[in-house]
Order: structure tokens, then C-alpha cells, then sequence
């Protein structure tokens, strides 16, 4: 790896390596050894109730997919390709209107093939979530170069 | 637009069997550019058009996940609120995505099953393909809750 792993190279990832979430505007906030925060800045093009402007419940797995892919990059501390296997979201209660979306994801258990992530969707506090999720991955899902190489490439 | 005005512009699009005019009034539906196209098999199907700024590995290229499982979750809601009597929109409660296959960047196509319709919870059975019907690229479960 050509760069040091840190915030700074996996916001320019998301922003140029991915591009849907360089559209939805996904930032990174917080990297710790087996976790990563990610913030989804409130955007009107995402409401999926035009009574309430509430989010669309579509815009939180994007959000929930991205952040738990992230913390498998940073528990291994290497980008290599990874699918998503299967993911579960429980809508505990609508995120406010207006309001930006947090999600921390960790990834708690990494076999040889497989990570088993967690993750909690809120507002400003942890303990009062909107959303919970719980995720797996299949890692080296493809031969594809990592995300930092493709990155290198580019630029 | 209030709650009544919403459930009209619903009722309207049932009526005149135009459910685009449901999407049209869901933002997010009309950022993925959501469709209902009638069908041979199932009586309706859901589709939304390629598009490159819902790639979510351009080495592959491939759909980003969290579009493949938003876009049936959409046409899980879509479903229940043409398929069953609706005063209000329902609120989902689980989503459930099961990824089979890597989702190229191009047309993606679902179909919903309504596998247990009730009048507090119901669950909602989805399943997405792109060129194959018989090869799908994900499946999905949810259950909304329909009542207050």
C-alpha cells in the first residue's frame, strides 16, 4: 500500500473510487482499529415520506452497506475486494427530518473467508438509534485490484 | 403535502392503473428512477434504468449493494401499497438482503410476493435480476407495519 490507511485516503476512496457514494455525499468521520463512522448529510432527494420528509428507509442500507464494507477494510487494514453477503435492517424508529444520519459499524469476528459486521444507525447519541443491522461479507470476492490501487491509477 | 393528499394521489394512481404517479410523489423513488411495468407472469414487475452514479465498484463495474437492496425495498412498498388498502404510508419494520450474485451496472428488474398480507404486520417477499429472470442477482424479506 502506497499510502498510509487513514481517514483522509478512504474519504478520497468514497469520494472518487465509489461513485455512488461520492452522489450521496457519504463522509467518513471516525476510524478505529475494528470500526468506522460514517455520516450521511440529510439531503431532500433521499425523503421517502413527502408528508413527513423521513428519509427513505433505501438511503439507510446504503449508508449501513457502505459503513459495514469500511470497517472490514479497517480491521484488516487493507482494501481488498469484498461482497456483501447478507444484510438484515431493523428499523427501530424514523430518523428526523433535517437531520444528518450517523452509522458506527464494526466488524467483531473476521474467519478466512467470511466477516461478521454490526451496525447502529443514529442521530447524535449511539444509545438512541434509528436503525440496527447485522451484515456478512465474503472476502477476496474477486481477483480485482484493491480500492487504494485503483485510486493510484487515477490519479 | 399532507397525509390526505397523499393517499389521494395513491388512490388516483390505483384508479387509473398509472402507479408511476406513486413514484413521482416519493423522492427517493424518482432519484432511482423506480418504474412499475406490467407483466405476463407475476401482473406487475419494478425496474429502475442503468445508471453509472449507482456503481458501487467500478473495477467490476458493479451496482452498489445498498441501491440493489434500496431499489426492493421500494418495490416491496410499492406492492403492498397497490396491492392492498392503504390509509397511510406503511412504515417498514425489517429488511432483509440475501446477495447471490454481483449486480452489473445496467437495468434492474423485480418482482414482489405478498406472503403474508395482514392488517397490523405484512410480509413481503422480493426477488431482483437483471438480463436472466431465472438468475437472480438478490432476494429480499421485509415486513411493514400497516396500521397505527
Amino acid at each position: 500500500m502506497s499510502l498510509p490507511f487513514d481517514i483522509s485516503q478512504i474519504q478520497t476512496i468514497i469520494d472518487t473510487g465509489i461513485p455512488h457514494c461520492g452522489d450521496i455525499g457519504l463522509k467518513i468521520e471516525k476510524l478505529e482499529a475494528d470500526a468506522v463512522t460514517m455520516r450521511l448529510p440529510y439531503d431532500t432527494r433521499f425523503v421517502g415520506n413527502p408528508v413527513t420528509g423521513v428519509l427513505h428507509g433505501g438511503i439507510i442500507t446504503t449508508l449501513i452497506d457502505t459503513a459495514s464494507g469500511m470497517c472490514v477494510y479497517a480491521k484488516k487494514q487493507a482494501y481488498l475486494p469484498i461482497a456483501t453477503l447478507d444484510l438484515r435492517i431493523d428499523y427501530l424508529k424514523a430518523a428526523t427530518p433535517g437531520e444528518d444520519v450517523l452509522t458506527r459499524a464494526e466488524c467483531y469476528r473476521l474467519s478466512k473467508q467470511i466477516a461478521f459486521v454490526r451496525a447502529v444507525a443514529y442521530h447524535d447519541d449511539i444509545n438512541d438509534p434509528i436503525a440496527n443491522s447485522v451484515s456478512t461479507f465474503m472476502l477476496h470476492s474477486t481477483k480485482s485490484k484493491p480500492l487504494n490501487k485503483l485510486e493510484d491509477k487515477a490519479g | 403535502m399532507d397525509n390526505q393528499d397523499f393517499v389521494n394521489a395513491i388512490l388516483d394512481a390505483k384508479e387509473k392503473q398509472d402507479y408511476g404517479l406513486i413514484a413521482e410523489n416519493i423522492p427517493y423513488l424518482k432519484y432511482l428512477g423506480l418504474t412499475v411495468e406490467p407483466d405476463e407472469k407475476v401482473g406487475m414487475i419494478f425496474h429502475i434504468p442503468e445508471n453509472k452514479k449507482f456503481t458501487g465498484n467500478p473495477v467490476l463495474p458493479a451496482l452498489h449493494g445498498g441501491v440493489v437492496g434500496a431499489f426492493m425495498e421500494s418495490a416491496a412498498l410499492i406492492h403492498l401499497i397497490i396491492n392492498q388498502e392503504v390509509e397511510r404510508l406503511p412504515k417498514i419494520i425489517t429488511f432483509t438482503t440475501d446477495y447471490l450474485r454481483s449486480a452489473r451496472v445496467t437495468d434492474l428488474y423485480a418482482e414482489a410476493f405478498i406472503t403474508k398480507p395482514g392488517r397490523r404486520v405484512v410480509n413481503i417477499r422480493v426477488r431482483a435480476w437483471q438480463e436472466d429472470r431465472s438468475k437472480p442477482v438478490a432476494t429480499a424479506n421485509a415486513n411493514f407495519l400497516v396500521s397505527e
